[in-house]
C-alpha cells in the first residue's frame, strides 16, 4: 500500500514520509482488524443496530462527541474561526453544551425508557407512521448525503495535501468503512469514533501547543492578530455582538440565542438520530442520561484543537487565506488553515499522525452515517412498510446489504456535492431542513400529551418545507414577488448583509417556528390520543426512576449543572 | 465495557494505537535528532517527548485494558 500512495502522490501541500505512510496503513490495519473481530459479537438486531446496548457511559459519551468530531467538522470549524474569528465557538460552547445537557437531563429518559431504536421509532410510538415515515425518510436522505460529503471533503484535502488521486481516496475510504461496518454494525462504528476521538486530539493537539510557544501565548497571538487584520476584532465572542456590523459574521446576538442555542443545536444535539444512536446504545437509563454529559464536556474543550489553531493561523501564517469560490493559483481556501499549520509545525512522524487523525475523522463520519442509515431504513422504513414480520437474522441481513448500498449510494453523493463552494455551508442547510423541525415535533411530543398524530404529521411537514423554501429564496434559486435574494436575506434575518452561518441560524429558526405553530393549530383542530397510550412517551404520564440514594457525584443532574457552570465561566473569560 | 460479550475493551485498542504510533514517532525524532525537519520550531524536538508521551499511554491502557484481565 505504502508503494501504491506513493506512486499516486503527484502536487501536494506536504510530502509525506514512509513512516507517515506506516502510521496511516496501521490505522486501516486496525480498524479492519476491529471490524473482523466484532463481527461475531454482531449476530442479533439489538447487536448490530443498537451495539447490544451494554456500552457505559463513557464509551457512549466518546462516542456522542465523537459522531461529530468528523474531519469535515474540524477543517470547517477551524477556516470559519480564520474567517470569523473565536465567534466561530460558539457553535461548540453555547450552541452545543445546553442542548447536550438538554438531551442527558430531560430527554434521554423518554428516549431509553421507550426502548426505541431510534428518533424516527419514537415519533412512529408517539405520531404513528406518517410522521415517522417523513422523518425516517429524509433522516436517509441526509444520511447518505452526508456520507457524501465526508467522502468527497476527505478526497479534496487528501489531494490538496498529499496530492492523492480523489477517486483513489474514495474507492480506498469507502470500501475500508463499507467492510467495517457490514461487518460490526454499531459495535464497529462506536469502536471506531472512540480511536478517532484519541488520534484527533493526539494529532491535533500539538498545533495550538507550538503555536501558543512561537506567539508568546495567548496575549502576543491577540497582538499578531491585531497588526495583520488591524481595526478588526477575532478575540471576542460577545461584546461584539450588539450590531451585526461590529463583527466578521454579520450576526447579532439574537441570532446565536435563539437561533443557534435554543433552536439548531438543540435541534441537532436531541434528535439527530446520528448522535443520538450512540447514547441509545447505553446500557443503563443513568448511563444513558450521563453520556451526554460526559460528552459535553469533552466538547467544551474541542475549541482548544479547532478554534485555536484557526486563530493562530490569523497570527503566525504568512499569507491570507480567502473563500473557496474565487481562489487565484497559490492562494488558499479558510477550510486550509488546519492543513497549513499541521505542515507548519509537524515534520515525519507526527504529520502521519495528524493525517491518520484526519483520515480516521472521514471514515469515522461516513461509518456513522451508514450505520444510522442501515438502522433508519431496516426498522423505520424497511420493517413497518415493506415486510413486518421477519425473523430478526432478516433484519440483520438487511442491515448488512443496507451499510454496502449506503455506501455505494454515498459514492454517488459525494461526486453531487462538488457543485457546493462552501462545504460547511452545505452541512448547515441540511441540518435546517430537517433538524430544525424535527426538535419541534419532539418536543412538543415529550413534554404536551395533547400533541395529536395529525399534528405532529403536518407540523413536521410544514416545518420542513418551509425550510427548503428559505433556503432557495435567500440563495436566488426560487425567484418570486419580484425580490432580489438579498431582499430575502434581509426580510428573514432583519440584515441584507447577513452570512451563510448567520442565513442558516434564521432559517432554522422560522422553520422551528412555522412547525410549532402548524402543530398547534391542526392539534386544536385533531382528536387528541388516550392517556393509556402514550405512558412512557410523554412527560406528564411517564414515571422517572428518581436517584434519591445516588451520591452528589453520581448524580447526573449535578454533572449537568456543573457543565454549564463551565460554560458560563468560558463565556465570561472570552467575552 | 462489555457484559454479555465479553468484547475486549475498547480502550484496548486505544492503547495499542497509542503503543504502536509512539514508538515510529519517538524513533523518528531520535533518528532526526541532529538532522531535524524543516518546520517551524524544529528544535523543541516535538516528535521526541511526543512519542514519548504516546509509548506511556499506550502501556497504560494496554496492561489497564488487556484481553483476559479479571475484572472485580
Amino acid at each position: 500500500m505504502t508503494v501504491i500512495l506513493g506512486m499516486l502522490a503527484a502536487e501536494r501541500l506536504v510530502r509525506l514520509s514512509a513512516v507517515d505512510l506506516a502510521i496511516v496503513a496501521f490505522y486501516f490495519a486496525l480498524v479492519l482488524g476491529i471490524g473482523f473481530y466484532l463481527k461475531r459479537f454482531a449476530t442479533t438486531g439489538e447487536d448490530f443496530f443498537m451495539a447490544g446496548r451494554e456500552m457505559t457511559a463513557w464509551v457512549a459519551g466518546l462516542a456522542f462527541v465523537s459522531a461529530n468530531l468528523g474531519s469535515l467538522e474540524l477543517l470547517g470549524w477551524a477556516g470559519s474561526a480564520y474567517q470569523y474569528g473565536i465567534m466561530a465557538a460558539h457553535w461548540y460552547w453555547i450552541g452545543a453544551i445546553p442542548a447536550m445537557v438538554f438531551l442527558g437531563l430531560v430527554m434521554m429518559p423518554f428516549y431509553y425508557i421507550s426502548k426505541t431504536h431510534s428518533v424516527p421509532g419514537y415519533l412512529q410510538l408517539r405520531y404513528g407512521s406518517a410522521a415517522s415515515g417523513l422523518s425516517a425518510i429524509t433522516f436517509a436522505v441526509m444520511t447518505v448525503l452526508m456520507s457524501g460529503v465526508n467522502m468527497y471533503a476527505m478526497a479534496v484535502v487528501m489531494e490538496v495535501v498529499l496530492g492523492w488521486n480523489m477517486n483513489f481516496s474514495i474507492v480506498v475510504s469507502s470500501v475500508t468503512v463499507a467492510i467495517y461496518v457490514a461487518a460490526g454494525g454499531l459495535f464497529s462504528a462506536i469502536f471506531n469514533e472512540v480511536l478517532q476521538f484519541f488520534l484527533i486530539w493526539f494529532g491535533a493537539l500539538l498545533i495550538p501547543i507550538l503555536g501558543l510557544i512561537e506567539t508568546g501565548g495567548w496575549k502576543g497571538m491577540v497582538e499578531r492578530i491585531q497588526h495583520n487584520f488591524p481595526g478588526q476584532d477575532f478575540t471576542h465572542m460577545w461584546s461584539n455582538m450588539g450590531h451585526v456590523q461590529d463583527n466578521p459574521m454579520g450576526m447579532h446576538w439574537v441570532g446565536i440565542v435563539f437561533g443557534l442555542a435554543m433552536v439548531q443545536s438543540m435541534g441537532y444535539w436531541t434528535t439527530d438520530f446520528l448522535v443520538v444512536q450512540r447514547v441509545l446504545s447505553a446500557k443503563d437509563i443513568r448511563s444513558a442520561k450521563m453520556a451526554p454529559i460526559i460528552g459535553s464536556f469533552f466538547k467544551m474543550a474541542v475549541p482548544l484543537i479547532v478554534t485555536l489553531p484557526g486563530l493562530l493561523g490569523l497570527a503566525v501564517l504568512p499569507m491570507h487565506l480567502h473563500p473557496a469560490s474565487g481562489l487565484q493559483p497559490g492562494e488558499f481556501a479558510y477550510d486550509k488553515v488546519l492543513p497549513l499549520m499541521l505542515a507548519r509545525y509537524c515534520g515525519p512522524g507526527l504529520l502521519g499522525l495528524g493525517i491518520t487523525a484526519l483520515v480516521a475523522g472521514f471514515m469515522a463520519g461516513m461509518a456513522g452515517n451508514v450505520s444510522a442509515f442501515a438502522t433508519v431504513w431496516t426498522y423505520d422504513l424497511y420493517r413497518p412498510f415493506i415486510r413486518k414480520e421477519a425473523p430478526d437474522k432478516h433484519y440483520v441481513s438487511m442491515g448488512r446489504w443496507c451499510t454496502l448500498v449506503g455506501v455505494f449510494i454515498s459514492i454517488g453523493a459525494a461526486y453531487l456535492v462538488k457543485q457546493f463552494a462552501s462545504i460547511m455551508d452545505y452541512v448547515q442547510a441540511l441540518f435546517g431542513f430537517f433538524i430544525a423541525p424535527l426538535f419541534a415535533t419532539v418536543l412538543l411530543g415529550m413534554l404536551w400529551k395533547r400533541v395529536t398524530k395529525e399534528g405532529g404529521f403536518w407540523g413536521l411537514l410544514a416545518g420542513t418545507t418551509s425550510s427548503i423554501t428559505l433556503f432557495l429564496l435567500m440563495h436566488g434559486k426560487l425567484p418570486m414577488f419580484g425580490k432580489s435574494a438579498e431582499q430575502w436575506v434581509g426580510l428573514f434575518t432583519f440584515n441584507p448583509n447577513a452570512q451563510g452561518l448567520a442565513q442558516d441560524m434564521f432559517q432554522s429558526l422560522w422553520s422551528c417556528t412555522t412547525c410549532l405553530v402548524v402543530t398547534v393549530l391542526v392539534t386544536m383542530l385533531t382528536k387528541p390520543r388516550l392517556d393509556s397510550e402514550l405512558r412512557g412517551l410523554v412527560y406528564s404520564l411517564t414515571e422517572v426512576a428518581k436517584e434519591e440514594h445516588a451520591t452528589l457525584f453520581h448524580k447526573p443532574l449535578f454533572w449537568g449543572i456543573a457543565s454549564l457552570v463551565v460554560l458560563a465561566i468560558l463565556q465570561i473569560i472570552f467575552w | 465495557m462489555s457484559e454479555k460479550h465479553h468484547i475486549i475493551p475498547v480502550w484496548f485498542f486505544v492503547g495499542v494505537l497509542f503503543l504502536v504510533y509512539g514508538v515510529l514517532i519517538f524513533a523518528t525524532g531520535l533518528l532526526e535528532w541532529s538532522d531535524p525537519p524543516n518546520t517551524v520550531l524544529a528544535e523543541l524536538r516535538a516528535p521526541v517527548w511526543w512519542g514519548a508521551l504516546l509509548i506511556i499511554l499506550g502501556a497504560v491502557y494496554c496492561t489497564a485494558f488487556r484481553p483476559g484481565r479479571r475484572e472485580n
